[in-house]
């Protein structure tokens, strides 16, 4: 029986699990007006970040995808948009009013942030009270894109979390969800068997191509171990070893039976239909999702061995340990504690029901430990220096 | 029965330590994953939870093998029973 779950079918018929109105800045410079809007507007959340001004070509596209995909999640009910520059900000409002979303966009120059925090302040305020009243409807759990990653691993996220995650893949996938995975340098050494799992010939050379794009960049700026980042020094301590032990650990996370269908470029939505989707990311937990979430991924699944606290603005990021220590010392940060597996107290399949359980709790409404402690990274990739 | 060591693939030549506190010189119970068997080792080093216990005498030009596959080299010696980890074993790839 396929389960199901209260949400928000938008305009577009995405399903959403909240119902966030979002004051985006389009520059790294716009942060302070957008805050502005947010505090004086309750029930909206202002999205801070580093970037948008003076980048260009690939660089400055992928910052669009991100804002621009951003806003088009279905996690988000409406829009408002803070640019210094009118161009840039029309450009992100159209993009993501191409979903049918209400979205409005100011600019700062010659108007000042406290002219534009008045105004964008009353557009804000309407679209909190129109997207208050927007109701759940029961809508498959299948319509509710799931991405993964794992951070701060260890040895027991290769044994237990990641092959939670697996078993749930593994049964969703059968009831046509759309999921993702990344973290191209963090499948070093289980490339081959990675690139084995992909659904033809032509998605197997994809994963290869972008594989071996993302290892010549780090091979041109290798150091020793890469400066303690492949494996972190959070993960050696938890008694991972070499990128290749924490690479077959990381891949138990797509499980033993789904295919991937495609490769996405950084950001990408899927546009092959319901399956399993590659995304090229870093392996760094807060670029990894955010870039999940532009792509439209709605819901995260992150486990963690040491005790990686990562969330995200608007895509609500469930965490998974099967570290017994981690469960017991950081549980304020857990979710779901899986050590049962390595005790023999749970066998995989039951641990794969209780995160597909967890899931639908969390769809429906019930915050995750990193939106109740308000963990909100937002973090964008930069492909290169900005001119 | 509640293991201290748990191995994923019968081919694997290191087994991980998933409780705490494992001192030298203590019998552990070993559970193999995949084939779902059980069998028993004892410990020559401290294990710390999640690190790596040799199931095997490693000798150093050895290839490390942990989920049926290559997870590194080894670069020093490691008897049976003693701990594996960035002391004695390193990455083939950076």
């Amino acid at each position: 029986m396929t389960a199901t779950i209260k949400a928000y079918r938008r305009e577009n018929g995405r399903v959403g699990i909240r119902n966030h109105v979002i004051i985006l800045p389009v520059d790294d410079i716009s942060n302070a007006c957008a805050e502005k809007v947010a505090n004086n507007i309750c029930g909206t959340l202002a999205l801070p970040h580093a970037y948008g001004r003076l980048q260009f070509g690939a660089d400055l596209e992928l910052t669009f995808d991100t804002l621009i995909g951003t806003g088009a999640n279905p996690n988000v009910a409406a829009a408002i948009v803070i640019g210094i520059e009118p161009k840039w900000t029309q450009r992100v409002v159209d993009g993501i009013a191409a979903t049918g979303k209400p979205v409005a966009g100011f600019s700062i120059e010659e108007h000042g942030d406290l002219e534009i925090a008045a105004v964008a302040g009353r557009k804000a305020q309407e679209f909190v009270q129109w997207a208050t009243e927007l109701q759940r409807e029961e809508v498959p759990l299948s319509d509710l894109w799931i991405a993964t990653k794992c951070g701060e691993s260890d040895t027991t996220s290769g044994l237990a979390s990641n092959p939670t995650v697996g078993n749930m893949f593994d049964k969703l996938d059968k009831q046509g969800s759309y999921l993702c995975f990344g973290e191209t340098s963090e499948l070093t050494g289980a490339e081959i068997v990675c690139a084995d799992r992909a659904a033809t010939p032509e998605v197997r050379q994809k994963f290869l191509d972008t594989w071996n794009a993302y290892n010549d960049m780090i091979n041109r700026h290798k150091t020793s171990d890469l400066s303690e980042s492949q494996p972190t020094a959070g993960n050696i301590a938890g008694g991972l070893t070499t990128i290749e032990e924490k690479a077959f650990g990381n891949f138990q996370k797509i499980g033993k039976e789904c295919k991937f269908i495609d490769v996405l470029e950084p950001a990408q939505a899927p546009t092959k239909g319901p399956g399993l989707y590659f995304m090229d990311t870093s392996s760094a937990a807060a670029e990894c999702n955010t870039l999940q979430a532009a792509a439209g991924f709605a819901l995260h699944i992150f486990t963690t061995g040491q005790g990686n606290i990562i969330g995200h603005p608007i895509m609500p990021v469930i965490k998974v340990t099967a570290n017994p220590k981690t469960a017991r010392t950081m549980g304020d940060h857990v979710d779901l504690d899986v050590s049962g597996l390595l005790s023999g107290e749970m066998v995989l399949d039951e641990a794969g029901d209780a995160l597909i359980d967890m899931v639908v709790r969390t769809a429906n409404g019930r915050n995750t430990a990193a939106e109740t402690l308000g963990h909100r990274e937002f973090i964008f990739t930069k492909l290169y220096q900005s001119a | 029965m509640k293991p201290d060591i748990v191995i994923h693939d019968p081919t694997d030549s290191v087994g991980v330590a998933v409780v705490e506190g494992i001192e030298a010189g203590q019998e552990l119970a070993v559970w193999i994953m995949d084939t779902n068997e059980n069998t028993s080792i004892v410990s020559k080093d401290p294990i710390p939870l999640g690190h790596k216990i040799a199931m095997v005498d490693l000798a150093e030009g050895d290839t490390l093998i942990k989920y049926g596959n290559d997870i590194g080299k080894v670069v020093a010696d490691a008897p049976t029973g003693h701990h594996v980890h960035v002391h004695n074993v390193k990455t083939k790839k950076w």
